[in-house]
C-alpha cells in the first residue's frame, strides 16, 4: 500500500504516523512538504498530528490553507482515502473536507491519556478489521478535541453512519458532543479523528490496538 | 535618542546587581570608565546566574569524571556515551524566578531553554521531566502558580513535539514565596556528530538564526540573581515570551544544518542572550567577536545596543559558519521560515566589538568578561542539624490501613495525573514508561535499548541535614533508575538554594554539595551537566535547600523492565534490605501529626550499592518484572501504589514489628518486588549468597492491602483518596 504523510510547519506526530504506516503496511510512506503543489499518485493520504503553525490564529486555520492541501482536496474528491489524526482531523475540518469543529476541550486543558474507543461502524474504509460495538484502547493528546456540529449535521453524521468512533466508558476527555471521537465524510473516504491510532500498535506501546485502523486501510485497498 | 556615554552613577551600577568592588574590577581590567551597553555587558556576563561567582570554588569539587562520560560540565548540556556509537545529551536547568513573577512564560521559556541547550550540541530532544515546588496549598498564590506552571511546561515541551514522562510536584510552606520550576531534557546523537561553542578560524560569519530580538526578558539573568521583595510585579517585563512553533522550526534546521556540514560552532541565546552566546564562542575558541547590530533582525523598532544585548528573547541562535557554504544554510533556514542574518565575524584581537548605527559602542576584552568574573569564597558556618528523635517520642497509630489512607491523600503524596495528563508523554512513539511509576524509561529509537531517567530531591531532609539529604537526592535518584532495571550512567543537578551571602544559607550549600559528592564517588554516578539558582528568597525568608538530581541510566534491553504494578494474585512479596526502624522526618510524622522533626534517615552508600545491585541484576535477568523503591512514607506507602496501579491488593504479615515503624519507617537502599511462587526461594537464597537482606512479607492477591490485625485498607479506597486531591485542590476535577 502506497501512503503519503503531509508535513506542515509544526507538525510532530508525523514521526509516530511514518513508524506506524511501515510497522504496519510494510511500506514507508512518502514525506510530502506543504508547499508542495502536487502530491504522489497513492492509496491513503495522511495529515499527521502536532501543532501546524503553533495552533495559532485556530487549530489547522493555517495549514488548511497551504498548497498541499489544494491537491489533498481534489485527491479526496477523486476518492482517494485520507486520514487525519488529531491536528490532522482539525485541518480536515477546517479545510472543509468534513463537517463541524473542534473547540477547546471542555475542562480547557491540554490532555494525554488512554481512552476507550467504541467502534461505531465497522463497514468503513478505516474500521474494517474491528467489529461494530468492539471497544479498543487508544491514547489520546491534545488541547483542542472538543467536537462540535449543529444539530442538521449532527442528525446526518448520526443517520449515515458516518461517526467511526466514540468514546466509550465514560472516557469523554473532552467534552465532545454525542461522544464523538471520529467521522467520515459523505463518501466515507476521508476520515477524521482525535484520538493516535499510531501510538498504540507495538508490545513497547503496552497495546496493539491501534493496528486495525491500518489493516482496515490495508484490507480495503488490497479488496 | 540613546545616550552611551552616561556617567556612570553608582545607583545605576547597584541597578545592574553589580557590587562596588565589582565595579572597580571593572576599572581596572578596561581601564576605562565603561559606556551604558558595556555596563549592561558586564552585568549580564557577572551575575550568579551566568558568572556561578558563589558556586564555582565547590562546584569544581564534584566528580564529573567517568567511563562513560563524553562530555562533563561547562558545555550546554553533558554528553554520554550509551554504546553503538551513540550518545546521550542531558542537563536540567532552573527558571524558577522568572516563574514565580509570570507563571505561564516563565515555566515556558524554561523548557524551551533547557530543549536549546540540548539540541544546540546536535542531539535531537527525545524525553522532558521536570520538578516543581510550590507553597503550601492554602497559600493564596499557590493554585495560580500551579495552574500556570503546569500548562507552561506543557505548552511548550507539547508543541515542541518531546514525551515528558516524569517528574515530582511537592508543596511546603517555604517555598510560598519562590516557587522552584526545575526543567530537564535528554537528547540523542551520534557520537561524532557533537557540536561545540567554541569557534574557530578568523574572518569566519558569524550568523544570527531564528526569531527575531526584541525587548522582552531584557536584565533577565540579573533579575534571577537577586532576592524577591514588594516589587516584583515589576519585574514582569524581565520575563521572556515563549514560541513553541519557532523552536520546533529552529530545532529541524538546525538539525538538518547540522548535517550539510556548515556549521563550524553553535551556541544558543539563553540567559543574557547575544552577549553571553557571542562571549562564550569567541572566548571558548581564544578568538575576538565583532558583531554589527544593524544586520541584528529586530522584532520591534528603536532598539538601542544595551536593550539588544541584554534581551533575552528566545528560539535565537549563533553559528559561525564555513563561508563557502553559507548560501546553503541559509536556504535551510529560509525553508522553515525563520531568520537568517549574518551580523558578526570572528577576530584574531581577542576583542568584543559591537557596532550600533555605525559606531563602536563597546570594546571589551573577550577572555577576561567571563574568565575574570569575580569568583567569591563566601563565609559559610555549619547549618544547623535537627537533633534526633527518641522511639519513645514518636506516637503510634492503632490501625495502619487507616493512616496509609490518610497519607495516600495528602498533598506530597496523592496522583499528580492531574498534572502529567497535561503533558505529552507518548509524542515520538518510544515511551516504555510514562510518569507514575518509579523511572521514565524511553526506548532509543531503532534499538531494544531504552534510557531510564528520574528527578529527585527530599527538601526537608536536606534542611534537617543537608549533608544526608543532598547524599540521599543522589541515592534516591540512582535507586529509582535501578528499580526499572537500568544501570545508572550519570546525572544532571540543579541546585536551588537561598541568599549565599547569608552564611547559614551558604552553610546549606556547601555541605549538600559535599553529600552529593561523596554519594556520586560511592555510586559511579559522576555529574556531567546542572545549573545553580542561589537568591531563592523573599523578605530575607529562604527556600528548604533542594538540590534537584536527575539521574540517568541504561537499559540494554527494553523488554527486561520492571514496573511498580503487581501483576498477578499469588506472587509472592519480598523485601530487599530489611524492615527499617526510622521515622525522623518521615511523612508519617509530618501528615498524621503535624510534625516535621527529627533527623533524616542517614544513607549507607555501600548498602545502597548491594542491594541496588542485586535488584538490578534480576530484572536485568528476567527474573523480576515488578519492583518499587522505597521512599517517602516507606513500606506502606510503596505497597499501596503497587496494589493501585495493578488493581489488586496484598496480604501483608508484619510478625512481631510494631506495626507503624515497620510500614511507615523511611530508611533508604530498600526495594519491594514481587515474583512469581516458585522462584522465591531461589531468590533468597541468591539473596544470602550476595549478602543481600531479603524476606518475604506478603502475598499479592485479595482487594485490599491487609496488614492483618495492624488495619487494612481497600484498594478502591485508596485510589479515590489517592486520584482525588489534586482536581479537588484545583478545583472542580476533570470534565
Amino acid at each position: 500500500m502506497r501512503s503519503a504523510v503531509v508535513l506542515f510547519p509544526g507538525s510532530n506526530r508525523d514521526h509516530d504516523m511514518v513508524k506506524a504506516l511501515y510497522d504496519v503496511t510494510g511500506f514507508r510512506p512518502t514525506v510530502v512538504w506543504h508547499q508542495d503543489a502536487t502530491l504522489p499518485d497513492v492509496d491513503l493520504i495522511v495529515l499527521p498530528g502536532g501543532f501546524s503553525y503553533g495552533d495559532y490564529l485556530r487549530c489547522g486555520a493555517i495549514a488548511a490553507r497551504s498548497p498541499a492541501m489544494l491537491d489533498v482536496a481534489r485527491k479526496a474528491k477523486a476518492g482517494v482515502r485520507v486520514l487525519g489524526v488529531c491536528n490532522g482531523f482539525q485541518i480536515l475540518t477546517e479545510a472543509g473536507l468534513l463537517p463541524g469543529a473542534l473547540m477547546r476541550n471542555a475542562h480547557l486543558r491540554f490532555v494525554c491519556k488512554e481512552v476507550k474507543l467504541e467502534v461505531t461502524n465497522d463497514d468503513t474504509d478505516f474500521t474494517r478489521a474491528y467489529r461494530k460495538g468492539q471497544v479498543i484502547r487508544c491514547p489520546v493528546a491534545h488541547h483542542d478535541g472538543n467536537y462540535f456540529a449543529d444539530p442538521e449535521t449532527l442528525a446526518r453524521l448520526e443517520g449515515d453512519g458516518r461517526v467511526a468512533f466514540r468514546y466509550a466508558e465514560g472516557t469523554n476527555p473532552n467534552g465532545s458532543i454525542n461522544d464523538i471521537a471520529g467521522i467520515l465524510n459523505e463518501a466515507g473516504n476521508v476520515l477524521g479523528m482525535m484520538p493516535h491510532p499510531e501510538n498504540l500498535i507495538e508490545a513497547l506501546h503496552g497495546g496493539l490496538d491501534g493496528r486495525g485502523l491500518f489493516e482496515s486501510v490495508v484490507r480495503t485497498i488490497a479488496a | 535618542m540613546f545616550q552611551n556615554d552616561i556617567d556612570i552613577t553608582p545607583e545605576l551600577i547597584a541597578r545592574h546587581g553589580l557590587k562596588t568592588d565589582e565595579y572597580e574590577r571593572i576599572l581596572r581590567l578596561i581601564g576605562r570608565k565603561p559606556t551604558l551597553t558595556e555596563l549592561g555587558i558586564f552585568s549580564a556576563m557577572w551575575n550568579e546566574h551566568c558568572s556561578y561567582k558563589s558556586s564555582k570554588k565547590w562546584l569544581k569539587t564534584l566528580p564529573t569524571k567517568g567511563d562513560k562520560v563524553v562530555i562533563g560540565p561547562g558545555e550546554n548540556a553533558g554528553v554520554i556515551d550509551i554504546g553503538d556509537g551513540d550518545v546521550a545529551v542531558f542537563k536540567m536547568e532552573s527558571h524558577n524566578h522568572p516563574s514565580y513573577i509570570e507563571p505561564y512564560q516563565g515555566a515556558t521559556t524554561g523548557v524551551g531553554g533547557i530543549l536549546r541547550d540540548v539540541f544546540t550540541m546536535g542531539a535531537r530532544p527525545i524525553a522532558a521531566m521536570n520538578s516543581l515546588s510550590f507553597g503550601e496549598p492554602d497559600h493564596p498564590k499557590t493554585r495560580h502558580l500551579v495552574a500556570g506552571v503546569v500548562a507552561g511546561v506543557g505548552g511548550y515541551g507539547n508543541s515542541f513535539g518531546v514525551p515528558t514522562v516524569g517528574g515530582e510536584v511537592r508543596f511546603h510552606p517555604r517555598y510560598n514565596g519562590n516557587c522552584l520550576v526545575n526543567a530537564f531534557a535528554l537528547g540523542i546523537a551520534k557520537r561524532d556528530g557533537i557540536f561545540l561553542s567554541e569557534a574557530k578560524g578568523v574572518g569566519l560569519p558569524v550568523v544570527y538564526l531564528g526569531a527575531k530580538t526584541g525587548r522582552d526578558g531584557v536584565g533577565g539573568a540579573t533579575m534571577a540573581s537577586a532576592e524577591f521583595d514588594d516589587t516584583i510585579e515589576e519585574k514582569r517585563p524581565t520575563v521572556q515570551v515563549g514560541d513553541p512553533f519557532t523552536e520546533k522550526r529552529l530545532l529541524e534546521a538546525c538539525l538538518e544544518l547540522m548535517q550539510t556540514g556548515a556549521v563550524v560552532a553553535i551556541q544558543d541565546m539563553g540567559a543574557a542572550g547575544l552577549t553571553c552566546s557571542a562571549v562564550e564562542m569567541g572566548a571558548k575558541g581564544n578568538l575576538g567577536i565583532r558583531l554589527d547590530l544593524d544586520r541584528v533582525p529586530q522584532r520591534e523598532t528603536d532598539m538601542t545596543p544595551y536593550e539588544m544585548m541584554l534581551s533575552e528573547s528566545q528560539e535565537r541562535m549563533l553559528m559561525v559558519l564555513e563561508p563557502s557554504r553559507e548560501a546553503e544554510a541559509e536556504a535551510v533556514f529560509r525553508k522553515w521560515e525563520l531568520d537568517f542574518a549574518v551580523c558578526g565575524e570572528t577576530t584574531d584581537d581577542l576583542r568584543f566589538r559591537i557596532i550600533w548605527q555605525g559606531k563602536e559602542v563597546a570594546d571589551l576584552p573577550i577572555k577576561e568578561l567571563g574568565d575574570e568574573a569575580p569568583e567569591y569564597d563566601r563565609p559559610w558556618v555549619e547549618p544547623k542539624k535537627a537533633a534526633p528523635l527518641a522511639d519513645d517520642d514518636i506516637p503510634a497509630v492503632n490501625d495502619v490501613g487507616a493512616a496509609l489512607l490518610k497519607l495516600i491523600g495528602a498533598p506530597d503524596q496523592s496522583s499528580r495525573a492531574w498534572v502529567y495528563e497535561q503533558y505529552d508523554c507518548l509524542v515520538q512513539g518510544n515511551s516504555a514508561q510514562i510518569p507514575g511509576g518509579d523511572a521514565g524509561v524511553v526506548r532509543v529509537e531503532g534499538t531494544s535499548k531504552a534510557l531510564a531517567m528520574s528527578a529527585d530531591v527530599t527538601p526537608r531532609y536536606c534542611e534537617a541535614d543537608p549533608f544526608e539529604g543532598g547524599k540521599q537526592a543522589v541515592a534516591e535518584s540512582w535507586r529509582n533508575v535501578t528499580a526499572v532495571g537500568g544501570d545508572p550512567i550519570a546525572l544532571t543537578d540543579n541546585l536551588n538554594f537561598g541568599n549565599p551571602e547569608k552564611p547559614e544559607a551558604m552553610g546549606q550549600f556547601v555541605r549538600a554539595l559535599q553529600g552529593i559528592a561523596e554519594a556520586c564517588r560511592a555510586l559511579d554516578f559522576p555529574i556531567v551537566s546542572g545549573n545553580v539558582s542561589l537568591y531563592n528568597e523573599t523578605h530575607g525568608e529562604g527556600i528548604l535547600p533542594s538540590p534537584t538530581i536527575v539521574g540517568v541510566g541504561l537499559l540494554p534491553d527494553v523488554t527486561k523492565m520492571a514496573t511498580i504494578a503487581f501483576k498477578a494474585d499469588g506472587d509472592e512479596v519480598l523485601l530487599i534490605g530489611g524492615h527499617g526502624r526510622h521515622l525522623g522526618q518521615s511523612v508519617y510524622l509530618r501528615d498524621l501529626f503535624g510534625r516535621e522533626d527529627g533527623t533524616p534517615p542517614p544513607v549507607d552508600l555501600a548498602l545502597e550499592k548491594k542491594n541496588g545491585n542485586f535488584v538490578r541484576g534480576l530484572i536485568a535477568a528476567g527474573r523480576v518484572s515488578t519492583c518499587h523503591d522505597l521512599s517517602d512514607g516507606g513500606l506502606g506507602l510503596a505497597l499501596a501504589e503497587m496494589a493501585m496501579a495493578g488493581r489488586r491488593g496484598v496480604r501483608v504479615e508484619l510478625g512481631d514489628l510494631a506495626p507503624h515503624v515497620a510500614v511507615f519507617a523511611e530508611d533508604q537502599a530498600r526495594y519491594l518486588i514481587a515474583v512469581k511462587p516458585d522462584i522465591a526461594a531461589a531468590i533468597l537464597a541468591d539473596a544470602e549468597k550476595a549478602g543481600v537482606r531479603a524476606e518475604r512479607i506478603g502475598t499479592v492477591g485479595g482487594d485490599a492491602v491487609d496488614f492483618g490485625a495492624a488495619g487494612k485498607v481497600a484498594v478502591a479506597d485508596l485510589r479515590a483518596a489517592y486520584d482525588g486531591w489534586f482536581p479537588a485542590f484545583m478545583g472542580g476535577g476533570l470534565a
